[in-house]
């Protein structure tokens, strides 16, 4: 490569590289490759997933991409002057992307594509095997594309790990019509990033999944539902919504095949709640997100009324490579009735923070110590809880059990949506239980009595038992509470948050006595 | 929070909001996108449109009260110019977003969902920001930071107000 040539240079555009001060180091980077007379051109890509080292700044070369972070904008200068553009070793120098420990060792499908282009480059996107799995869709019967993601294995990536194949086949089946796709893509749990970061980073890969499955199951309208805490997300996703349009990949004529598929994005307004299903179809509808009765299943009786395929937004982002690649390539990774990779999202207390795509069946310890590197703060671990603000707190005793949903099911814990934060020894475990209480209480939609009223006794009664009043018969109102709440509630947010308070009751019993 | 379409600063509003409603009316399913419109080009969402929306969506007032009040997002009354959330989920609570929280309360005076005395910003909870590698997290307006420890805290609370006086 010629001096003259410029240089291309990558900066994530990724709100969490954003929050660490990514657009103050592309402007940097820009002002001091003028000063230098060192073209470059700058390509703003999604996270790879490496949180701690960002801004990572990755230069082209032509042995591959190399990468230096934490970057700051008052470390362009020197990098410059080490020859970074020319991939020569600096202090923050971490040698080609590709070869880094973290990424290496991933099994990247779903994420194979963030970080490595231009979120909304179309071009970008099919240099990189995009929209291969909407042109093999295309030529296929419904039957056929339900087939292949009934064989691929592929579970429901939201929480509930319900079999994907076999609800696309029930709204297939189904008589009425317009049928609807909605994608699920209000990731409210704590700890859960990545659909976000694939709203940021690969925004087509979301759109080619939602169409496939319109294709699959004869819908003609489909709905993105993201939520109002990722505006970032939001413009990037709406901005590739209308170049896809533009390019013919959504609207009246989908590739010239004549068939149809229109695709709009919806914002929701900071309910929790209406990441349950029917929650989310209510507020589409433009109502209060109050949960529905079931049945009728949304898969005959849905959006307005008529069958609608629900599944979150890591569900459809896996379909493509699903379709392109195959079900059996798909299906080959992972374990027992766990089928193929689940981007997992390691937060909290932890030294290397951020996203690990790998098949099912590795185990927390892994996660933490190989990938995570142990605790931010340097101080043991303690307790880690996965799935999201429902799910439960694990000890350590546990971290050696493989992630899968069947094995976390039988300890009586969940993978959920892949979150995983961590805890250092100084947490309080009462306090947590407490706050999955008040988390609760704040975001119960308020039909049903045991979550709306249930959750706020629960904050009450772990009141008391910290305050060492009446303790024996407090802890037990607490069980039987907590029993009432699972077994009463109507959907999951009751039925599931007696989940942290228990597993904290269960394993860390020494932070509920008084002090 | 506290509410009362009495408390309408400017009765024009009738004036700005029929535009956005009209624009939105005919989407299926339109109380939610009228609203999110209404408040990006107000800050909030005025007593006065809750007749307008409901006259153009053919349902009641009652309704359009319920979908106001039911969502954290809808304001009822002007926020500050800037608007501050801060995370207390679980990742930021692991790595001292208590803390933050109760020095940001300290610092700033105000509880949440209060507009400081100045009018410069509105305090606000959120759980989970989805940046929670970067913990702590705070949101001002469209703009997401991590890793905010109370340095950073102070210094980003100094550039709002600055930015607040000379606007």
């Amino acid at each position: 490569m010629t001096a003259t040539q410029p240089q291309r240079v990558y900066v994530p555009g990724d709100s969490g590289a954003l929050s660490v001060g990514a657009d103050q180091v592309a402007r940097s980077l820009q002002i001091e490759a003028q000063r230098c007379g060192l073209p470059i051109e700058l390509v703003r890509n999604g996270s790879r997933g490496l949180y701690w080292l960002e801004p990572l700044v990755e230069v082209e070369t032509p042995a591959g991409r190399m990468a230096y972070g934490p970057v700051r904008a008052q470390d362009v200068p020197d990098l410059f002057a080490a020859g970074f553009l020319s991939g020569e070793p600096h202090r923050l120098g971490h040698g080609l992307t590709a070869l880094m420990p973290y990424l290496a060792g991933q099994e990247r499908l779903t994420f194979a594509r963030v970080g490595l282009t231009d979120p909304l480059s179309l071009d970008d996107y099919q240099a990189h095997g995009g929209f291969a799995g909407l042109k093999r869709a295309i030529g296929l019967e419904p039957a056929a594309i339900v087939q292949e993601v009934t064989d691929s294995g592929l579970r429901g990536r939201g929480g509930a790990a319900f079999p994907t194949g076999i609800k696309w086949a029930t709204v297939r089946d189904a008589p009425l019509t317009p049928k609807y796709v909605v994608c699920n893509a209000d990731e409210g749990d704590s700890g859960t990033f990545s659909d976000r970061m694939l709203m940021e980073g690969d925004p087509y890969c979301l759109i080619e999944g939602t169409t496939i499955a319109a294709l699959a199951v004869g819908a003609t309208q489909g709905y993105i539902y993201s939520r109002s805490e990722y505006p970032h997300a939001f413009r990037i996703m709406e901005t590739a919504i209308a170049r896809a349009r533009a390019a013919g990949f959504l609207g009246p004529d989908l590739l010239g095949s004549g068939r149809s598929f229109e695709l709009e994005l919806r914002m929701g307004a900071g309910a929790y709640i209406c990441g349950e299903e029917t929650a989310m179809l209510e507020s589409l509808e433009g109502r209060p997100g109050l949960v529905r009765f079931k049945p009728p299943l949304p898969a005959i009786a849905g959006l307005f009324g008529r069958p609608t395929v629900i599944n979150n937004a890591m569900s459809l982002a896996s379909v493509p490579i699903i379709l392109a690649q195959g079900a059996a390539f798909y299906r080959d990774y992972g374990v027992g009735r766990s089928h193929g990779t689940l981007p997992f999202q390691l937060a909290g207390n932890i030294r290397h923070g951020g996203l690990v795509e790998k098949a099912f069946g590795l185990t927390l310890n892994e996660m933490l110590y190989d990938y995570g590197g142990g605790s931010a703060s340097g101080r043991p671990i303690r307790a880690v809880q996965v799935g999201g603000p429902l799910g439960a707190y694990v000890p350590e005793s546990q971290f050696d059990i493989p992630l899968d949903y069947e094995a976390y099911a039988k300890i009586g814990a969940m993978i959920g949506h892949g979150g995983i934060v961590v805890f250092d020894d100084t947490v309080d475990m009462a306090r947590m239980a407490r706050y999955a209480m008040e988390f609760c209480a704040h975001e119960s939609c308020g039909k049903c009595t045991p979550c709306r009223i249930g959750s706020r006794r629960g904050v009450e009664v772990i009141d008391r038992i910290i305050a060492g009043q009446a303790r024996a018969a407090n802890l037990a109102l607490l069980e039987s509470l907590c029993d009432t709440m699972l077994n009463g509630s109507l959907c999951a947010l009751g039925g599931m948050a007696p989940y942290p308070v228990q597993s904290a009751l269960r394993h860390f019993p020494e932070d509920f006595a008084p002090s | 929070m506290s509410n009362s379409a009495a408390a309408d600063p400017a009765p024009d509003h009738a004036g700005q909001v029929g535009p956005i409603i009209a624009a939105h009316r005919d989407r299926p399913g339109a109380m939610l996108p009228i609203l999110h419109a209404i408040q990006r080009h107000l800050g909030w969402v005025p007593g006065a449109a809750v007749p307008l929306i409901a006259n153009a969506l053919n349902c009641s007032r009652a309704e359009v009260q319920g979908v106001l009040d039911f969502y954290h997002d809808f304001r009822r009354a002007p926020p500050g110019r800037h608007v501050l959330q801060l995370c207390r989920a679980e990742s930021c609570q692991a790595l001292g977003g208590l803390a933050l929280e109760a020095h940001a309360r300290a610092v700033l005076g105000l509880d949440y969902y209060q507009t400081s005395a100045d009018g410069a910003l509105t305090l606000e909870p959120v759980y989970c920001l989805g940046n929670c590698a970067c913990s702590p997290a705070v949101r001002v307006d469209d703009e997401i930071l991590g890793r905010v420890d109370q340095e950073r805290f102070d210094a980003l609370i100094a550039g709002l107000r600055g930015v607040g006086a000379t606007a």
